[in-house]
């Protein structure tokens, strides 16, 4: 009989009865899903609360995509845990000496402030579209069906006069500011939940929520970019293949997004230079102070975890991009190179966080090696495996892919 | 006579004068006084293991998975014993075969990874057993984090695990720096030692105290100052596992080690 976590950890040297990988790839996946919806939404606040105007674009996109990503973000959770069924017991009796009680407030709240604020930034557009279905006399049945949401979600607010649209901007303003702190909560709490554990060597140090935080705002940025890039690229090919359908033209296309990414690797860079400094500071002064478990970290950190550690997260993750956005005239083709290389960062420090964390042993003086499942034979290995971790990372595109029927993130096709 | 409406408004204050004293009963119930069993404020339990005692014959271990139902080949156990050799150059070689469940049947020792390091009698300098359990902490780090409050402590100080409660999570097994928190591998929730709770309140020993032929396991209440447990917690040298975490573990030895992690 196997228990849970046996299957995929390989035990060496000291290493006592009970332990085993218990948190793995779902618990990688979680912070990372929650990183990239902080991030998102701090890019749309950056125009939104600081009125950076050449990031209007990105902005909307950037907070659509955070509404998508946060419905994925209880996923991994789900799958994680052992009795899934009960998870309204951390909602609605949260025991409030626990960081991750502390998951039903936050993630409420800031779901409450994203919805809030694409309604006050789409409410124009649903009040247009409504006006537009409603002077058609014969409507076919997927306009009816557009005719009802639209209705519903104008939730009776129809005055779109100059000064009800500047209250509406106000709103926003308001909203996005309030929503920094909380997307920022939303993602530091997940880095308490790891640096207030006393029980493990490499997760105590207070300076754990900030470097969350800091790779979280890095990944959300780094992602919407991405995204942000593919879409157009999408869009410049049916620009150039069906003229006139678009309201612009390909080379139009072409510069705005040069611009809106220019623009933001400048905050990436910031960003990337904060995050970097942070683990490095940490790391140094755990080498330095060489406390009792500096031996088995220095061995797990230099030694066997040095490659996930040095070369795939520091170098390939974090120097690398960081040598590419620093050179000048950032291309799109770079650009997507260095995107791509800081979300593989971003998820390695997860990944060395959370199984980094579970790679010695409570005793100091043994070793616990991660194989992750590929290939699911049961339900267990589904969930906590590859595939697990797929759905996890493609739902959001989906999701997002429905959520732009509502709420369309780009100029409005012309009608036909 | 008596009106209807008196009569009926002397009758809604007679029942609501009556019901009081009567509910007083109910919240004074003297059987559920008596009931409380070893929850009254007068017993903190309390547990002693004497190094110098202990075989390594896992008869412990084989009694609490009989007495607990954990599966008797399933790779976790509520409790274990661990063995360490210290030879003369310094170094520490220490293994736990499935938690000394079948005792230690080879003088190698286990490396895991099918490896076993021989050790020759001549470079041993010192040798012995350690038996572990559940600490049942002061100040529990598992009843801290635990999300929904699945975990929680009595007022004789064991920590127990509501079972329908539990949403397994494993924040309390991470949270352990005894390593002593698992999951039930039938139930699917986080499970762990409880001094044997349903023996203990019973006025019965634990499986394992019971078990040991050679009395390294002794459990005793802390409050009792005639408790020969207590005696000896007050009068001996002991010492508790990782005190630097500030958990206040009450599970004392005798007979602690530099080299005891």
């Amino acid at each position: 009989m196997l228990v849970h976590g046996e299957i995929w950890t390989i035990k060496e040297l000291f290493v006592t009865p009970n332990e085993y990988i218990y948190w793995s790839l779902q618990i990688v996946m979680y912070p990372f899903m929650t990183g990239l919806v902080a991030g998102a939404f701090v890019l749309s606040s950056l125009y939104h609360v600081f009125g950076i105007k050449q990031l209007k674009e990105i902005a909307r996109f950037s907070l659509v995509f955070s509404f998508a990503l946060l419905f994925v973000a209880p996923m991994p959770l789900l799958l994680h845990l052992q009795q899934p069924q009960r998870n309204i017991l951390v909602l609605m009796t949260p025991h409030f000496t626990s960081a991750i009680a502390a998951f039903g407030i936050v993630f409420m709240t800031y779901a409450a402030i994203v919805a809030s604020e694409l309604w006050f930034v789409y409410r124009k557009y649903f009040v247009e579209t409504v006006a537009l279905l409603r002077g058609k006399p014969e409507k076919t049945f997927a306009e009816r069906i557009r005719y009802r949401i639209f209705s519903a979600l104008t939730l009776g607010a129809y005055d779109v006069s100059h000064e009800a649209l500047q209250k509406d901007e106000k709103a926003v303003k308001g909203l996005a500011t309030l929503g920094i702190p909380v997307a920022c909560f939303l993602h530091g709490y997940a880095g308490f939940i790891f640096g207030s554990v006393k029980a493990n060597a490499l997760w105590m140090t207070p300076l754990m929520p900030v470097i969350f935080i800091m790779s979280a705002v890095v990944s959300g940025v780094a992602l919407c970019m991405l995204t942000y890039i593919v879409v157009m690229e999408i869009r410049k090919i049916h620009a150039s293949s069906v003229v006139g359908r678009y309201v612009e033209t390909r080379d139009q296309i072409k510069g705005a997004e040069l611009n809106e990414i220019r623009m933001t690797s400048k905050y990436l860079l910031f960003f990337l230079i904060f995050a970097i400094s942070l683990e490095l500071l940490d790391l140094i002064f755990r080498g330095y102070t060489a406390l009792k478990n500096w031996d088995i970290l220095r061995s797990v950190i230099y030694g066997r975890d040095f490659v996930n550690i040095f070369i795939l997260q520091y170098g390939l993750g974090n120097l690398v991009p960081f040598i590419l956005l620093v050179l000048p005239r950032l291309t799109i083709r770079r650009a997507v190179v260095c995107l791509v290389l800081i979300l593989f960062g971003v998820f390695m420090m997860r990944w060395n966080v959370v199984i980094g964390g579970q790679a010695f042993s409570l005793t100091f003086a043994g070793y616990m090696d991660y194989r992750m499942p590929i290939i699911p034979h049961d339900f267990e290995t589904f969930k906590e495996g590859l595939f697990g971790a797929l759905l996890v990372a493609l739902t959001p595109f989906f999701l997002f892919w429905i959520l732009d029927k509502i709420f369309p993130v780009f100029a409005v096709k012309k009608s036909d | 006579m008596i009106t209807r409406r008196n009569f009926l408004k002397r009758a809604i204050k007679g029942v609501a004068g009556l019901s009081l004293p009567i509910a007083a009963i109910g919240i004074l119930s003297p059987k559920r006084l008596l009931g409380a069993g070893s929850d009254k404020l007068g017993v903190r339990w309390v547990f002693l293991v004497n190094t110098y005692k202990c075989v390594g014959c896992g008869l412990c271990v084989k009694a609490c998975k009989t007495e607990n139902e954990i599966p008797y080949d399933a790779n976790v156990t509520r409790t274990w014993v661990e063995r360490y050799v210290i030879t003369k150059d310094g170094k520490r070689w220490a293994d736990t075969p499935k938690g000394a469940r079948d005792g230690f049947t080879t003088s190698k020792i286990d490396l895991g990874l099918g490896h076993f390091k021989e050790i020759k009698a001549d470079d041993i300098e010192k040798a012995f057993f350690v038996p572990k359990l559940c600490n049942q902490c002061d100040n529990p780090p598992c009843v801290q984090v635990c999300p929904v409050g699945a975990t929680y402590q009595t007022k004789s100080g064991v920590v127990l695990i509501d079972r329908k409660w539990c949403i397994g999570c494993g924040y309390c097994v991470m949270g352990c720096p005894y390593g002593v928190r698992f999951f039930h591998p039938i139930y699917h929730v986080a499970d762990k030692c409880n001094f044997c709770y349903h023996r203990i309140s019973k006025g019965l020993k634990t499986a394992c105290v019971e078990a040991c032929p050679f009395g390294a396991r002794q459990i005793g209440n802390l409050r009792d100052p005639n408790d020969p447990v207590t005696k000896i917690i007050m009068t001996e040298r002991v010492s508790v596992l990782k005190p630097e975490y500030g958990t206040n573990p009450q599970v004392y030895y005798l007979g602690m080690d530099e080299f005891i992690i």
